[in-house]
């Protein structure tokens, strides 16, 4: 029992930690960087190069 | 009407995979048009393998935007994508490949084309298991990274060379819908078209090939299966080793040993198959 609620402080560590980075990311901007990636058609994922 | 519930219940995995490929990939009108969705829902990332350049795509591939981050001059670490990697391994590891993953329901579905002989692996498949996490490394993180050009921008390694994914849901839909891309075909797309041939051929002759041996986003989901909240459990006073689980498992996985193998996908046959109901998952009351 011990170790399946240790598992699940691991889970909920990463998941908080998750968040954190998440957060981190939006205030870095990436979030923009995948946007832009994504709207314009990715001529490298399509195989055009 | 009990009839319609018994046979949803009995599809239950297949009619979630359809459901989210299906909201995933709600602009119909792209298909149509050879344009693909321009909204502010592409700065979330989907849980599954899903191009964004698929002209139905309303979210972001995750391992596409892990590189796009990652060969971004301004970023040397990817915090968005990774956060979201993270939150949702710890939640529920590979079931993402099993249930949420639409280039896991192509091959389900390829699958269940009728062939001479079936197999249960393919030669090698100790070591071609491996292969995923070399190109995690290499593809996804390690050549976006540093293989730049002389203004710090890397490429897509994984999505430019490899992702059969890409070339399924959005080359050859906006290849065949825009005269522009029809021009632009070289050498490449060939490459990645022969890729898909040869995935398609082996998705109908071995279950999933993309996702054991090739997928980096199954290759970091499955770190987390161990620890994930959602895991499988054996109860071993009921286990009595009988394999019916790893008989049923078309992955082949030991369930009965390595209930959280990093392979499995959470299909849960092994569950219903097991004669013990010796296997449960976290979320299910124990009996």
């Amino acid at each position: 029992m011990n170790w399946i609620k240790r598992k699940n402080i691991a889970a909920l560590l990463l998941v908080v930690l998750g968040i954190s980075f998440v957060v981190i990311g939006v205030a870095r901007g990436e979030n923009q960087t995948v946007l832009t990636k994504a709207i314009n058609i990715c001529l490298e994922c399509i195989g055009i190069g | 009407m009990a009839k319609l519930f018994s046979t949803l219940k009995k599809h239950a995995r297949l009619c979630v995979q359809v459901a989210v490929a299906a909201l995933t990939n709600g602009y119909l009108i792209g298909f149509v048009k050879g344009k693909i969705f321009t909204g502010k829902t592409k700065q979330l990332c989907v849980p599954g393998l899903n191009c964004y350049s698929c002209p139905g795509a309303l979210g972001s591939c995750p391992i596409g935007s892990l590189q796009a981050t990652l060969g971004s001059r301004d970023y040397k670490f990817a915090f968005y994508v990774v956060g979201f990697l993270m939150i949702v391994g710890a939640l529920v590891g590979r079931f993402v490949c099993g249930w949420l993953c639409p280039f896991g329901l192509i091959q389900d579905l390829l699958y269940k084309i009728p062939f001479v002989k079936k197999l249960r692996k393919l030669p090698g498949d100790r070591w071609l298991k491996w292969i995923k996490y070399i190109l995690l490394a290499g593809f996804v993180i390690l050549l976006p990274l540093f293989a730049v050009d002389i203004i710090g921008q890397g490429q897509p390694w994984f999505c430019k060379y490899i992702c059969p994914a890409g070339t399924l849901e959005g080359g050859i839909p906006l290849v065949l819908l825009n005269k522009e891309l029809q021009a632009a075909i070289g050498w490449l797309f060939a490459w990645k078209n022969l890729l898909l041939v040869l995935l398609i051929f082996l998705s109908i002759l071995v279950y999933r090939p993309f996702c054991r041996y090739l997928c980096p986003l199954g290759a970091i989901y499955g770190l987390f299966n161990p620890i994930a909240f959602y895991r499988y459990k054996v109860d071993k006073e009921k286990c009595t080793g009988c394999k019916a689980c790893q008989k049923t498992c078309k992955l082949d996985i030991p369930v009965y040993q390595k209930p959280n193998s990093m392979d499995c996908i959470r299909c849960g046959a092994c569950k219903r198959a097991c004669p013990h109901h010796a296997i449960s998952s976290t979320i299910e009351k124990e009996e």
